[in-house]
């Protein structure tokens, strides 16, 4: 790990960067002043030769500088899975990935349903000093699905929005009880969206692949089947509701049409769901078993165009790090998931690299649009707010090795893709704690 | 035999998990083997020493009879020692892990390993582990090579060829390794595969494999040069897939007057082990003209002797390394 300096102090300026900020729709060259922990100033005019005195000088050698990531779906696994990721290193691996500010799903053990629990992740991640770190709370108690957690006590606490996990709340009355109850503080109420009955048992998407693997499938219609009813439920509630890592083009379909009706309706999506598709599990590769699973490549196309047009409102790592011995497996009972924080920037990259959105879109994704969601303040480069910044190089060309991942856990489906974008540089509340290696050196 | 294409001089792989990616004249290697074996099983003369000194592991994740026998009689046959492991499937949720296992024993130098696993994809998995070679028994809904292989050549005996042949593979599709394999040979070597099954029993897409639909069975069976029934796998289904035993043999069972659509010399199979009165009468069943249910059980010893022979005998030939 690369010198981390302890504390900020006094001031630091980054010069000679491109300057990202979704939020102000800025993209220019120009630097960036921070002062104290916030930024002081920005813009063209912060340049190498008109600096305060006392200034220590970041030159970005025309690296961007963008708000540092805000990932709105980690799992963090402490407390309970230690043995596969803690919030230490999920830190570390955040920063690695430029991610700043993420959320932590309630699934953990014990599970994220009373204050105490929100407090422990709180205190753990102050203490470990990294990434920010903010919880969800369990819509349900112990995730069960059958009565609801005290919300609003969640809320005070801390609880920037509910979700029962990597669990759908199947539960039409429970849902509907939440999503109103919720409304008195404007709580967000996050689905994860699969039908529970169409989806019992299954290991991957239905279709050729899973009958000629011998794997039982899940229709794509069990995340479509789940939005349109909670939709119904939003509208009856006026409830926040946002969907989590939707995965198919029908799903992008049903939303674009419930957010044109004007409802309080948003999504995000995972970078698996773009970039992959069904094929990376065929040979049962357990790394590629997710939830919801890779779908075909129509729907992969279709989740594109949903970020391109905002349907997708967020882009989240869906960070679930597995151990070997989860994924060494039969592929039926291996476990689902993926790390997702390392490779977030690289493979969200490829959407511009594709050109299919420009640069300030993706980092906006990324950035300004999930920290809105939960009214977390961050992922803008406004002048008095924390310094959490992301200084990456959008073109260099790399390739995704599990094994240098920082995450305690390697399960990538990505191993060995080329990617082009690298974060060279994390910064929190004008603290280094990432500096790429060979960048670093030569400065 | 020209008719039936070139054969291949070898059989390349080191495993034998499945028929997908195996070519004609593979296939065609083994059916020779086969019948060679096929031939002196019924001699006084069954068994000779070819494999002797070699050891094959009989490694039974699902309880089975019919195949674990006919894979112990076969490597007897050819002089191998044979170990039989039976593994619950409860019992290894508790213990040691399929990749454990398979080091364990890959660690005592077997020859062969031949596996059967209750989930799709465990076989080659183990077989990734380990540098003997290994035969799939039947993996889940996935692959079961060896019958796909001994339905083959029972038909081969009958008709003469495999190719410009009309199957009709019928009943539980979305349950079957057995099926699936079948489709992949038969469309391999040039044969039409129908399936006959209700909505529910057939899984997602399967047309895509190069096959014929049908849910009448009337329809399904006309002309056909081959009734292949599958058997009912109740144990498998989770939920409502058929509404009752009674109402699936009313639809799809095999009974004379359904069979009367298919040609008059059509030949009747079964994989066993058989379910009478819910997917097959016993009236045709047992009609020693056009059953040939009790010869695919006497393929399979042969099937299994000429599968084990070539893959033991490349790893005589060329070891693989510590994998």
């Amino acid at each position: 790990m690369p010198a981390i300096r302890a504390k900020a102090s006094g001031k630091t300026a980054f010069v000679n960067v491109r300057l990202l900020d979704p939020a102000s729709q800025t993209d220019c060259q120009g630097g960036l002043l921070v002062e104290d922990g916030k930024i002081a100033g920005i813009g063209p005019q912060i340049t190498a030769a008109n600096l305060p005195s006392g200034c220590t000088v970041i030159d970005g050698k025309g690296a961007c500088l963008a708000p540092g990531l805000v990932d709105m779906r980690v799992q963090l696994r402490e407390p309970g899975f230690e043995h596969q990721e803690t919030i230490e290193t999920a830190g570390h691996s955040a920063a690695t990935g430029g991610v700043t500010t993420m959320v932590a799903l309630p699934n953990t053990d014990p599970v994220v349903d009373d204050v105490a629990g929100v407090e422990f992740v709180a205190r753990r991640a102050r203490k470990v000093g990294l990434a920010k770190v903010f919880v969800y709370g369990a819509v349900s108690k112990g995730m069960e699905g059958h009565e609801i957690t005290e919300m609003g006590l969640l809320h005070q606490a801390g609880a920037v929005a509910f979700c029962d996990g990597d669990q759908t709340i199947a539960n039409s009355r429970l849902l509907r009880q939440a999503l109103s109850y919720a409304t008195f503080f404007d709580g967000m109420i996050v689905q994860h969206p699969e039908e529970p009955e169409l989806s019992r048992g299954a290991s991957m998407n239905s279709g050729e692949l899973s009958t000629r693997l011998g794997l039982s499938g899940v229709s794509p219609l069990a995340e479509v089947i789940q939005i349109e009813r909670d939709i119904r439920l939003a509208e009856m509630t006026g409830g926040r509701l946002h969907f989590a890592h939707i995965s198919t083009g029908e799903s992008v379909e049903v939303i674009r049409r419930a957010k044109k009706r004007g409802l309080k309706i948003t999504c995000d999506t995972a970078p698996f769901y773009f970039a992959l598709n069904e094929n990376a599990v065929s040979d049962y590769r357990t790394f590629a078993k997710l939830s919801p699973p890779l779908r075909a490549e129509e729907d992969r196309q279709a989740i594109v165009m949903g970020l391109a047009d905002g349907t997708i409102d967020a882009i989240a790592s869906d960070h679930n790090p597995q151990d070997a011995d989860s994924k060494r497996l039969p592929f039926a009972q291996a476990a689902a998931g993926a790390v997702g924080l390392e490779t977030l920037l690289p493979i969200s990259l490829e959407l511009y690299h594709n050109g299919f959105m420009p640069l300030l879109d993706v980092i906006g994704r990324l950035t300004m649009h999930p920290a809105r969601l939960m009214k977390l303040g961050a992922g803008t480069l406004a002048i008095g707010k924390a310094a959490d910044l992301m200084m990456f190089d959008p073109d260099r060309a790399g390739k995704i090795d599990p094994y240098a991942f920082v995450s305690k856990s390697k399960n990538s489906p990505f191993d060995g893709r080329l990617t082009q974008g690298k974060v060279v540089r994390t910064i929190i509340d004008g603290r280094d704690v990432f500096v790429h290696a060979p960048w670093f050196e030569g400065q | 035999m020209s008719v039936m294409g070139p054969t291949a001089d070898h059989y390349p792989h080191p495993h034998l998990l499945g028929i997908e990616g195996l070519t004609p004249g593979e296939i065609t290697l083994i059916l020779d083997r086969a019948q060679h074996y096929a031939e002196k099983n019924r001699t006084a003369d069954k068994t000779s020493n070819i494999l002797a000194g070699s050891t094959v592991v009989n490694l039974f994740y699902e309880n089975s009879t019919r195949t674990l026998t006919s894979f112990e009689l076969a490597a007897k046959r050819l002089g191998a020692d044979v170990i039989n492991m039976t593994v619950g499937t409860s019992s290894v949720k508790k213990g040691e892990t399929l990749i454990d296992t398979a080091m364990t024993l890959n660690a005592m130098n077997p020859d062969a390993l031949v596996v059967r696993h209750g989930d799709s994809g465990a076989v080659k998995l183990l077989s990734e582990k380990v540098n003997c070679a290994v035969l799939n028994a039947g993996d889940g809904r996935h692959e079961h090579p060896t019958q796909a292989l001994l339905d083959a050549l029972t038909i081969r005996r009958h008709k003469g060829r495999l190719h410009r042949l009309t199957v009709a593979i019928c009943g539980d599709i979305a349950h079957s390794r057995v099926a699936r394999s079948n489709i992949l040979l038969l469309n391999t070597m040039g044969s039409r595969v129908r399936l006959i099954a209700p909505p529910t029993l057939l899984p997602s897409k399967i047309e895509r494999m190069g096959v014929e639909i049908f849910h009448d069975m009337e329809e399904g069976l006309k002309d056909c040069d081959i009734v292949m029934m599958l058997r009912l796998q109740l144990e498998r289904m989770e939920g409502s897939f058929i509404p009752s035993v009674r109402e699936y043999f009313h639809f799809h069972g095999l009974d004379r007057a359904k069979l009367a659509n298919a040609k008059p010399d059509a030949l009747i199979m079964h994989p066993g082990p058989m379910n009478r009165g819910v997917e097959i009468d016993s009236e045709v069943a047992d009609d020693v003209e056009r059953s040939v249910i009790r010869e695919q059980v006497e393929m399979g010893v042969a099937v299994r002797m000429a599968a084990l022979e070539i893959l033991v005998q490349n790893q005589r030939a060329a070891p693989r390394g510590d994998s």
